[in-house]
């Protein structure tokens, strides 16, 4: 079957092709699927490709390679995407000390929904999130599929600053916060991981099209986990979705 | 540790920036780098270093800096006056600096941003692949943030023969005359279509403001304001350079070298490669028309300007 797809062009030098205009993990997968194909076949004269919800952006260098022949390039990913099987998408843990001084508003969000707060740790970290995008900050991650039984509004006046690797909610939205910075989600926990560092390699911890599963963590694993994050041996879990 | 600069005072925003770090965008890394491209890679090409050499990029108010060693280097962009030991300094071409001497800045006389190259370029770490500065994410350039006074800045080692460039210059139909503001070439969409009929007309026919708060993130645009048919809102996706967002307010803001890599509104045209270096030396307050152009035509303006730079590349080697 022919997936149907739109391009269209943005600028002198972008092009976006558009899956349907929904956010769906079916549609995503196709990004991913195109994405992969893509990176399959020659990639010369195509700068960057930016995966999203429900399009590639790519950006390309038109004295390289022109328009039409671009999209006949993605023309011939398309065939392949649909044939091929891809590799499984990969599951990274995410290790989280939830509530207090690390979790701010756990307890907020429980009262809210009338729950205990182990019962928000719960459902926080008893299904995968996938991972549809990464943008906003280096490294952020734009997570589907919580939980409507913990979701909960923004703060009215956001935080002027919170520590890298805080874990928030923002409606039916959570995610993990790579920089510190200003912040108008709920926290409810903090991981030891870095999921953005420009001195390591990779420097980005997440890749667009995986999937991402929180686990609780004490104080005590928390300090061992950043301990070893800090001198470079953590090795961080993952395994095949 | 012997330096070529130190900074005696920074002036507003002084950073060091080369084209831009590329190739991280899928992970929502910002590009950063030189919001006036042209001129960066001129000083580039005229003092022989790569053309995507990271330089000091100076923004409305210059800094103070002292040469600590001898030095060529090039001062392009907007005209703020540059001076050596309080004497004027050409710009768009090769001048040596001598140590002892300080460089400084003066009034805006034209633009908004200037840049020094330095031949062998600064030396900085290249991280994930640049030395461009990205302020926010508090990383890359001198320490991930602006010049501070007491700051002292090194440059790459050069070969003896660079001397002899002193002197070469872009040649004067190649330098852009930023006191006249010409109008910005626009390709029109991706979402041109949730606008109205009214709203694409006002676009293309009504004067726009820079407002103040405009920086190396995105320039907001003051003028009347654009109706969307239904939404502004779209599924986020990826945002160029240039792209011109719409949010529900109806005022257009252009993303510019600091902006995120995804985005959540309306894209209703995106500003072609080669006038962003104009509309980076637009200051708040000057106003602008959009023209629409096909994607056809701005690349082929890109690749014109690409020749002169190949030209400018072999001219200046052989002098």
């Amino acid at each position: 079957m022919m997936e149907h797809v739109r391009y269209l062009p943005i600028g002198d030098t972008g092009l976006f092709v558009e899956f349907e205009n929904k956010i769906s993990q079916e549609v995503n997968e196709k990004v991913r699927n195109l994405w992969l194909a893509l990176e399959f076949g020659d990639l010369k004269g195509i700068n960057e490709i930016i995966p999203t919800y429900r399009s590639l952006f790519i950006i390309y260098n038109p004295g390289v390679l022109a328009l039409e022949k671009l999209i006949s390039k993605i023309q011939d990913a398309i065939e392949i995407m649909v044939k091929k099987n891809f590799p499984k998408p990969v599951i990274t843990e995410i290790p989280v000390l939830y509530g207090g001084e690390y979790g701010p508003d756990l307890e907020f969000i429980a009262e809210y929904h009338g729950l205990m707060a182990k019962d928000v740790i719960e459902i926080h970290s008893s299904r995968s999130y996938l991972i549809h995008m990464l943008g906003f900050a280096p490294g952020f991650p734009y997570l589907g599929g919580m939980s409507k039984k913990i979701a909960t509004p923004r703060l009215k006046k956001p935080r002027v600053s919170i520590p890298a690797g805080s874990v928030g909610i923002a409606d039916q939205q959570t995610g993990v916060y790579p920089l510190e910075g200003p912040a108008g989600w709920r926290l409810v926990g903090r991981t030891p991981l870095r999921l953005f560092d420009p001195h390591r390699e990779p420097p980005i911890l997440l890749k667009a099209g995986n999937y991402i599963l929180f686990r609780p963590i004490d104080l005590k694993e928390y300090g061992d986990i950043e301990k070893e994050v800090m001198s470079g041996c953590y090795n961080v879990k993952r395994w095949e979705f | 540790m012997p330096g070529t600069f130190k900074v005696i005072s920074p002036g507003l925003l002084t950073t060091v920036q080369d084209l831009g770090r590329f190739g991280f965008q899928q992970y929502g890394m910002t590009p950063a780098g030189a919001m006036d491209p042209f001129a960066l890679q001129v000083g580039n090409l005229l003092l022989g270093n790569d053309i995507a050499e990271a330089a000091f990029e100076i923004n409305y108010l210059g800094p103070v800096m002292e040469v600590l060693k001898d030095a060529l280097i090039v001062v392009s962009g907007g005209n703020l006056s540059p001076v050596i030991d309080g004497n004027p300094l050409p710009m768009w071409e090769v001048a040596c600096i001598r140590k002892g001497q300080v460089l400084g800045f003066g009034k805006i006389k034209n633009g908004c941003r200037a840049y020094v190259a330095v031949a062998g370029g600064i030396d900085v770490p290249v991280i994930m692949g640049s030395k461009s500065t990205f302020l926010r994410g508090k990383m890359g350039g001198f320490k991930g943030r602006q010049l501070l006074p007491g700051d002292i800045l090194s440059t790459s080692s050069i070969n003896a023969n660079i001397w002899k460039r002193m002197g070469q210059r872009l040649p004067a139909r190649l330098i852009p005359n930023y006191d006249v503001i010409e109008p910005i070439r626009v390709v029109m969409g991706p979402q041109d279509n949730y606008f109205t009929a009214t709203a694409l007309n006002t676009f293309l026919t009504s004067k726009y403001t820079v407002g103040m708060e405009s920086d190396r993130m995105g320039y907001r645009m003051e003028g009347p304001k654009l109706m969307h048919k239904n939404t502004a809102d779209i599924i986020s996706d990826g945002v160029p350079l240039g792209a011109i967002q719409v949010p529900g307010s109806g005022t257009p803001i252009i993303l510019m070298a600091d902006r995120q890599t995804t985005g959540g509104y309306t894209k209703i045209a995106t500003v072609i490669s080669i006038d962003i270096p104009a509309l980076a030396q637009l200051k708040p307050g000057n106003s602008i028309y959009f023209n629409r152009i096909t994607v056809d035509k701005a690349q082929q303006l890109w690749r014109q300007q690409q020749v002169v730079f190949e030209e400018l590349k072999s001219s200046c080697v052989t002098k």
